[in-house]
């Protein structure tokens, strides 16, 4: 599961750096924006079968690989 | 009977630190006085709406009423069902009190619609987040009471900071400890006299001082000049100033409450582009147009595969969320243009950050760049507020009446 969700983070942000540092803040470092946000929460929904409706998503509950990991881990 | 405007006076803020006294022994003795905050939010509510400004009062009694009822009702029907007709119907009648307040001084010569009243736009934004979240399942309970708390809470019913119902709720049902409560009352008297300085000292030199004397000197000079450009200047920084001030007032006294409320600015002038401009100018509500206008309409489009391109995407939700933001403002072709400029502007900019991140190799970074970039942004929000404040509109077309 947590390789599925850093290979979608990788895929989403074009880059290597959410597989290196789990800790790096997603929309701070400019990775993530609201675009990405919604297509996180889609190919979540696609490939892990998870539903996060978008008023469930509070950013700072979000922003890093390892939150969005622990997330998806509690809500399977 | 007498009437006071929130946060204009000191009066106002001589009665309101009396009044919240026993709050505030009770929060340190780790007690919510609730009956008494709701009877002190009485009076304060009687004193924003009482008085000469009475026909305000009944406005506001009767849009709650309806706004309430049409929450009540929608949560009722979703515990059973979940058509999106039915979703659209409730968040349009949640809307029509205030797209009437909105259209009816253009239709009627600048007349106020008798169904209007101070801050029923942030109070709309409220009814609108909440119906949305009862449809996504997150609000599950219809709790009258808290909600019409949360509604009328008045230290942000005139102007906001927009909160959000289950943040609110939250705060409002937690005792809070000691230590916690004298943090909070310690940044409280922060941003409350943060507030003094940039409200009734900044904005009043700003606003009442230069601001008329720069006026009067572009319009008599008649047409652009150097002074219509000191004019976008100063009345930017009146704009940041005086809502910004009343917004840690606002904010200051929450916490004095125990309510968290989020702010609304975060040193906007610093923002190195117009996206990150947003993140730092009127928080609250570009956050509120971005979780539940943006973002959800993206999702849809996504979602149903509608539009394939993701660059075109994000434009289209940019304008649909900068139009409504213009069109909110009022019906007049200064805010929708301001809304339109917002949009190409924020356009341009994602289209400068994919190019800058494709080369990022090649293009410079450093400490002027940076200030370079601050500049330019500065420049382009102060144009834009140069549109937004109608200037242009009597400098153009009625400069002749002046």
């Amino acid at each position: 599961m947590k390789d599925q969700v850093i290979e979608i983070l990788q895929n989403l942000t074009g880059s290597d750096e959410v597989g290196k540092d789990l800790d790096v803040n997603l929309f701070e470092s400019g990775l993530l924006d609201s675009m990405g946000t919604v297509q996180l929460l889609l190919e979540l929904q696609s490939q892990c079968g998870i539903d996060v409706p978008v008023s469930e998503f509070e950013r700072s509950e979000w922003d890093t690989p390892n939150k969005i990991i622990a997330k998806v881990e509690n809500m399977q | 009977m007498p009437n006071i405007q929130p946060y204009q006076n000191p009066t106002y803020f001589l009665i309101l630190g009396v009044a919240l006294l026993p709050i505030m022994i009770g929060m340190l003795f780790g007690k919510k006085l609730h009956w008494y905050q709701t009877l002190i939010s009485f009076a304060f509510l009687v004193l924003t709406f009482g008085g000469v400004k009475w026909e305000q009062g009944i406005a506001l009694i009767g849009y709650i009423v309806f706004e309430v009822c049409l929450i009540g009702l929608y949560h009722l029907y979703r515990k059973k069902k979940n058509a999106t007709w039915v979703f659209c119907s409730a968040v349009i009648l949640a809307i029509i009190p205030l797209v009437i307040v909105k259209v009816t001084p253009a239709f009627e010569n600048g007349r106020a619609s008798l169904i209007g009243f101070l801050g029923i736009s942030y109070l709309t934004f409220k009814v609108v987040q909440m119906i949305m979240e009862i449809r996504d399942g997150i609000i599950k309970e219809f709790r009258p009471w808290l909600i019409l708390q949360f509604l009328l809470f008045f230290p942000t019913i005139s102007s906001g900071p927009i909160d959000r119902y289950r943040r609110f709720t939250k705060d409002y049902n937690t005792t809070i400890t000691r230590d916690k409560y004298l943090n909070m009352l310690d940044k409280g008297v922060w941003y409350i006299f943060l507030g003094f300085l940039y409200k009734f000292i900044l904005a009043y030199f700003f606003g009442s001082r230069l601001e008329p004397m720069v006026e009067q000197l572009a319009l008599s000079h008649g047409g652009m000049s150097w002074w219509v450009v000191a004019y976008m200047y100063v009345y930017s920084m009146d704009l940041f100033f005086d809502f910004a001030g009343y917004s840690l007032f606002a904010v200051g006294i929450s916490y004095f409450m125990g309510i968290e409320t989020p702010m609304n600015f975060n040193r906007p002038f610093k923002a190195h582009n117009i996206k990150d401009f947003w993140n730092r100018w009127h928080m609250t509500l570009s956050f509120w147009f971005r979780d539940y206008i943006y973002m959800r309409l993206v999702f849809f489009i996504m979602k149903n595969k509608l539009i394939k391109s993701r660059i075109t995407i994000a434009n289209l939700g940019y304008l649909t969320l900068f139009l409504i933001m213009g069109f909110w403002h009022g019906l007049t072709w200064y805010y929708i243009v301001y809304g339109i400029f917002h949009a190409c502007a924020i356009i341009l900019c994602d289209a400068w950050l994919r190019f800058k991140k494709k080369h990022q190799a090649h293009i410079p970074s450093n400490k002027f760049t940076e200030g370079l970039a601050i500049f330019i942004t500065f420049n382009t929000v102060c144009f834009s507020f140069l549109i937004f404040s109608g200037f242009l509109n009597v400098l153009f077309f009625h400069g002749a009446l002046n």
